[in-house]
């Protein structure tokens, strides 16, 4: 079981700073996973924790040991590769072989142990397939096979599920997860997904520009990003910000939106601008509100809809339910439920001091 | 009968397309051959069949040729042909016919050997090299990668002769005209610029998460390279080396030029079988009938790869 503990990393890529000054630590047991836009390190950092690359600056842990200048073979640990890396002039029996046979284990345990893997990822019928008979998803299946085959201390994935179609990844999810929780070792997930992070994953780190935007479970992801760029990331759709002016009016801070001012919320105070956070779900739709704008788009998506509105204060999407008639062109009024706005400075980070005010008034 | 009766398929020959390009393929095979073939039969004619007119297509088959590349022979009176012992060998008394008497073996062998040893040797080193600096362009960031790969290609871009002079004067200077060692350092130098610009296509093709994987498996990057890479990478290597053994075994001009004696290859000596009143024409032609069987040999077993690594690309996924 194993602590993964990454400090100080750093890896340049000429001038580009791939992964800059990176502390993360990966608690033992948990599936834990690096999300972020491309280019963003996540999988960088996943490879330097593999040591298939060597950081420029910082130090790898694993359970305490610095493992930093140790070759990726001497880690035990696996990786599942987005394009499976399943070796084609072999069988599934021996792909899923392999990295026994490399270390030299007896060959009876060898088959024992291929056949328990086989057995709990149920492609024991496709031990003696060729792989180019196998669809994607017994691929995955067999790459994750070779994986878990050797009881690494931990698991690296990187995209496993990128080249799945929609219906097969969704199942893949679940069985990853499960495969998880039978299995308790610690899983390194990258993806760039924040719906398949949000399905399985213990923690998320959320990466941009090769620094971590926030560190969380998906509860606090969601409703409390540290940055608008974690609150655009997650979600979907995701939430929509506005830019306020902020005024004092009797020593009580209040937020002006395309200039309505936005009674009943507790504004930041101490700043003349914020931007204002608020998930579609958490839009009321209220035709006592002054603010109001006119439907340009509904998407229909069976349990919920999704509306979209264009007024003053810009765009902004909510959720409805599924029995409301909306045509394009109604004028509708909304408002915001106190409780699930949050408050970012100019600059993008989320305002603590407004977060602790909301918190000790809720 | 509908128009979709007679629809056909664009990408699927027809059938007289395919007759078409069977005949274009046996006219270009028959007439790519007849030069061989009309070695291959000299070889086994005799001095005045090799050049009659017209010419014998045919005529009574003889080791003359063969016989005459492989010894070396005088001219002697009847008298003293009279004196000597009753032949021993069938080729003594070929020659025997002929007034003459062995004096010993040619030099055929050993130029022969020297052809094998420079041209394998050479074709070794450049394929051997050719590989590790390929996979290292492929895979290694390594600084002013680009302008180094373009700096290898120019190699290429002027005829190898045109250095002739300075090799040679170099090779003069360092006591390596004449030598094996020489040869295989020149061909060697040839031959790795297109080597590597061809295995790095190769190695390009095979993704990299294969090694990576293996590596994470346990394997260090070089055991990798050699149990993951190197299978997949085979078909692409035995391409290669045919290219690199032609270039190597068919170089004529550096030979010439470079070598004379000890290291001499076959392509240099093989015009210069002089016999009675000119040249030796099915000792000419039984040379380099000889001179044909060891590509042929080698391009015949790797044939299977050599599709492969053709076609390396449209079967990979």
């Amino acid at each position: 079981m194993t602590e993964i503990r990454l400090e100080g990393v750093t890896k340049r890529f000429a001038d580009f700073r791939a992964v800059d000054a990176l502390d993360l630590t990966i608690p033992d047991g948990s599936f834990f996973v690096l999300l972020g836009p491309s280019g963003c390190g996540k999988t960088t950092t996943l490879r330097i924790i593999a040591g298939l690359e060597m950081p420029t600056e910082g130090r790898v842990f694993l359970d305490g040991e610095d493992v930093t200048r140790l070759r990726a073979g001497k880690r035990d640990i696996a990786f599942v590769f987005q394009l499976f890396a399943l070796y084609r002039h072999l069988n599934v029996r021996r792909n899923i072989a392999y990295p026994l046979r490399s270390r030299g284990v007896p060959r009876a345990e060898v088959r024992r142990r291929v056949e328990e893997v086989a057995r709990m990822l149920r492609i024991e019928h496709l031990l003696d397939s060729r792989i180019g008979r196998l669809s994607g998803g017994d691929r995955q299946r067999v790459a994750l096979a070779r994986a878990v085959v050797r009881r690494p201390r931990a698991f690296l994935m990187d995209e496993p599920l990128g080249t799945l179609d929609a219906e097969f990844r969704e199942l893949m999810c679940e069985e990853l997860r499960g495969l998880h929780d039978r299995i308790g070792a610690t899983t390194v997930y990258v993806t760039h997904d924040q719906i398949e992070a949000m399905r399985m994953a213990d923690l998320i780190v959320v990466m941009n520009l090769g620094r971590i935007e926030q560190l969380g479970s998906p509860q606090e992801l969601y409703h409390r990003p540290a940055s608008t760029f974690v609150a655009r990331f997650i979600g979907s759709p995701a939430m929509n910000l506005f830019p306020c002016e902020i005024l004092e009016e009797g020593h009580v801070p209040v937020a002006r939106l395309a200039g309505l001012p936005l009674a009943g919320l507790a504004a930041p105070p101490e700043v003349a601008e914020a931007i204002l956070g608020i998930r579609p779900e958490h839009v009321r739709i209220d035709d006592s509100s002054a603010m109001r704008g006119e439907v340009v788009a509904v998407e229909y998506l069976g349990a919920r809809q999704v509306v979209t509105l264009a007024g003053p204060f810009g765009v902004l999407k909510l959720r409805a339910p599924n029995t409301l008639r909306l045509a394009f062109g109604d004028r509708l009024g909304v408002a915001f439920d106190p409780a699930a706005v949050v408050w970012f400075d100019a600059g993008g980070r989320r305002l603590e001091a407004a977060r602790s005010r909301e918190r000790a008034g809720g | 009968m509908s128009a979709l009766d007679q629809a056909r398929s664009i990408v699927e020959p027809t059938p007289f397309s395919r007759r078409l390009a069977a005949v274009v393929i046996l006219v270009y095979a028959l007439v790519s051959s007849i030069p061989l073939a009309w070695i291959v039969a000299t070889s086994f004619k005799t001095p005045s069949d090799a050049i009659a007119y017209p010419p014998k297509l045919v005529f009574t088959p003889s080791l003359e040729g063969y016989v005459n590349l492989f010894t070396a022979r005088t001219r002697q009176t009847p008298e003293y042909l009279a004196s000597l012992p009753p032949p021993e060998t069938w080729y003594e008394e070929l020659v025997r016919k002929r007034n003459m008497v062995i004096t010993g073996p040619s030099r055929f062998a050993g130029r022969y050997a020297n052809s094998l040893i420079i041209g394998f040797g050479s074709t070794f080193f450049a394929v051997f090299l050719g590989t590790l600096a390929a996979y290292a362009f492929s895979r290694f960031r390594i600084p002013l990668k680009e302008d180094l790969l373009f700096f290898i290609l120019s190699t290429r871009m002027f005829p190898p002769i045109a250095v002739a002079i300075p090799v040679y004067l170099m090779y003069r200077q360092l006591g390596l005209t004449d030598t094996q060692l020489g040869m295989i350092i020149l061909y060697t130098a040839v031959n790795l610029s297109l080597s590597v610009w061809l295995l790095k296509g190769f190695i390009d093709e095979i993704p990299k998460e294969y090694e990576e994987a293996a590596m994470v498996d346990g394997y260090s990057r070089l055991q990798a390279f050699r149990k993951v890479v190197l299978p997949q990478a085979a078909a692409g290597i035995a391409a290669t080396a045919i290219f690199c053994l032609i270039f190597a075994w068919n170089e004529y001009a550096f030979a010439l030029l470079l070598t004379s004696g000890l290291a001499q290859t076959a392509p240099p000596f093989i015009p210069n079988i002089i016999g009675e009143g000119g040249l030796d024409w099915p000792a000419v032609a039984a040379g380099t009938t000889l001179f044909l069987l060891p590509v042929m040999i080698f391009t015949i077993i790797l044939r299977r790869h050599l599709l492969r690594g053709i076609t390396f690309g449209a079967l990979r996924r």
